[in-house]
């Protein structure tokens, strides 16, 4: 990790501008906690669950992921400011480490906090479902920063591919046909929720081995190639 | 003592050729790539700075290949042609964050010596995104002096900058060349090339078509036939004045467009010469254009030459 890159990736991705504009994505999920909870006075386990679910874990987290991801590497790609950074003696796999590590910070923030409070509004202390949202959207996290972070330095348009990958293949196609939930990063997050949590109340498409190997693996490979990828980074635009 | 070492070396994209067999050495001092637009001086420049492969050939810094090789940048000095530089940040804030990238163990210091030498601190503290073009093109030169490199890649430095900005970049070359830096900067435009760097090479068409001091480039440029259209209200007469000088070697009647077409081999004595022979006969001339003076022209003769 090199403070530096840190420093000058945080300042981009999260000016306050931008904060303030990102923010309100898991305020809507906070806003949509809190109504519930405030309308509902019995507010039934099951639609708790199936709000964090589809809402913080299906929404929240992969909108808020792509634009941490993608924004801590593919707007200076995009721009060519990248070649400062490149230009420098510092070895390919700190930059992407380095570049990760804020995606994943920015996701965090924006999204896994969101999410413990708004389990937390919706179904109180009992029953680990708190700790259960809050260890998928965790894990999520640091699937979804790998795979957006490689797409955006695979990628030029990163965004549409994130973007095309969460709305029709986890939402569309996964809801769709059973066989594509086992390759869902959505799913094997979920995989950890529903250990931790008390039986059947957070429901995976995959059992935990298969999703934890399957998450480990995707946020490795997506490190891996990363690198690999920055390393032969050619300039577009130069000619 | 660096020298930059490019063997063999051509680059194709797709199937367009961008750089074509081309071997040359850049020693220390200052040396101008000189060519016109889609000449291939980037990429070649890409290259040297690690940023694309070769297809074919090698590109070295000291014997060390440029490509997939961090540790060169230790030795180099970058300064892109692309205007995006981190703009949410003030100038010192950008120089002193690309010391601490090189690993200097006074960054801010270092940051403070570039940007004097620069001459920034004027504006050091605003925000990169009020920056005029000439001051971006100066921090820009201040983060790629920062580390003290032995060699400065230079794409088309000069562009968008105003006359004095001009004047004190390539004083400043000057002396990082007489330092014995190998600097190497490129540019589309002759005047530059020849007021900065006494030894050029120039590319065409993805070629090395010329190679040296700039004086003996700058007369083959000279030299070369150059061809005139002219236009004036007796022809015909003119024509058969002209072709007994000895400075033309042809002249064509365009009966069609009513124009002579000239070409002339002795171009200092042909443009002389050509009112005094229309005075003296009382020939009035209309029009008296040369028809390839673009840099293009002059390329293209030279790898013919």
């Amino acid at each position: 990790m090199n403070r530096t890159i840190a420093r000058l990736t945080m300042r981009g991705l999260l000016s306050p501008r931008r904060l303030m504009l990102l923010s309100l994505i898991p305020l809507v999920l906070l806003a949509v906690a809190g109504l519930l909870r405030g309308l509902a006075e019995g507010l039934e386990i099951d639609t708790a669950t199936t709000i964090l679910s589809s809402l913080a874990i299906g929404t929240v987290l992969p909108l808020i992921a792509l634009i941490c991801g993608t924004g801590a590497i593919a707007t200076e790609i995009d721009d060519g400011s990248v070649v400062y950074l490149l230009a420098k003696p510092i070895g390919r796999p700190t930059i992407v480490l380095t570049k990760y590590l804020v995606a994943l910070f920015g996701t965090i923030l924006l999204a896994v906090v969101p999410t413990a409070i708004a389990a937390f509004i919706l179904a109180g202390a009992d029953k680990g479902i708190v700790l259960g949202f809050t260890a998928s959207a965790l894990v999520g996290a640091l699937g979804y920063s790998a795979l957006f972070l490689l797409l955006g330095v695979v990628t030029r348009h990163a965004v549409v591919v994130g973007l095309l990958y969460v709305l029709i293949w986890e939402s569309l196609v996964g809801g769709a046909v059973p066989g594509a939930q086992a390759l869902s990063i959505q799913q094997w997050s979920l995989s950890i929720g529903e250990k931790i949590a008390a039986d059947g109340l957070i429901a995976s498409a995959v059992s935990l081995p298969v999703g934890a190997s399957l998450l480990t693996a995707v946020a490795l490979f997506g490190l891996y190639f990363a690198v690999q990828r920055l390393r032969s980074l050619t300039l577009a635009g130069e000619q | 003592m660096t020298t930059i070492s490019v063997d063999r070396v051509s680059r194709w994209f797709g199937n367009v050729v961008a750089v074509n067999d081309v071997t040359m050495t850049i020693g220390p001092g200052v040396t101008g790539l000189l060519g016109p637009n889609g000449a291939g001086k980037s990429t070649l420049l890409h290259m040297m700075g690690g940023f694309l492969a070769p297809s074919t050939g090698t590109v070295t810094l000291d014997g060390a290949p440029t490509w997939r090789n961090e540790d060169i940048y230790h030795h180099i000095g970058l300064v892109p042609e692309r205007e995006a530089m981190y703009d949410f940040l003030t100038g010192r804030e950008f120089v002193v964050a690309n010391a601490e990238l090189f690993g200097l163990p006074n960054a801010g210091f270092a940051a403070q010596t570039a940007i004097d030498t620069v001459q920034m601190e004027y504006a050091a503290d605003r925000r990169i995104a009020t920056y005029s073009k000439g001051m971006r093109q100066r921090v820009k030169m201040a983060s790629a002096l920062v580390h003290n490199p032995s060699v400065l890649l230079l794409d088309e430095p000069f562009n968008g900058m105003d006359p004095r900005q001009r004047m004190h970049l390539m004083d400043l070359l000057r002396k990082m060349g007489a330092e014995g830096r190998t600097v190497l900067f490129s540019s589309h435009i002759l005047e530059e090339v020849e007021q900065l760097a006494h030894h050029i090479e120039v590319m065409v068409a993805g070629r090395h078509a010329a190679s040296g001091d700039y004086r003996q480039i700058r007369r083959l440029m000279v030299d070369r036939p150059h061809r005139y259209t002219v236009r004036s209200d007796d022809n015909r007469a003119l024509a058969s004045a002209l072709i007994a000088d000895e400075s033309t070697a042809g002249i064509e009647l365009d009966l069609r467009d009513g124009v002579l077409h000239i070409q002339a081999i002795d171009f200092v004595r042909f443009t002389r010469r050509l009112p005094h022979v229309a005075r003296e006969r009382g020939i009035r001339l209309y029009e008296v254009s040369p028809t390839d003076e673009s840099l293009e022209s002059v390329f293209t003769y030279l790898v013919g030459a």
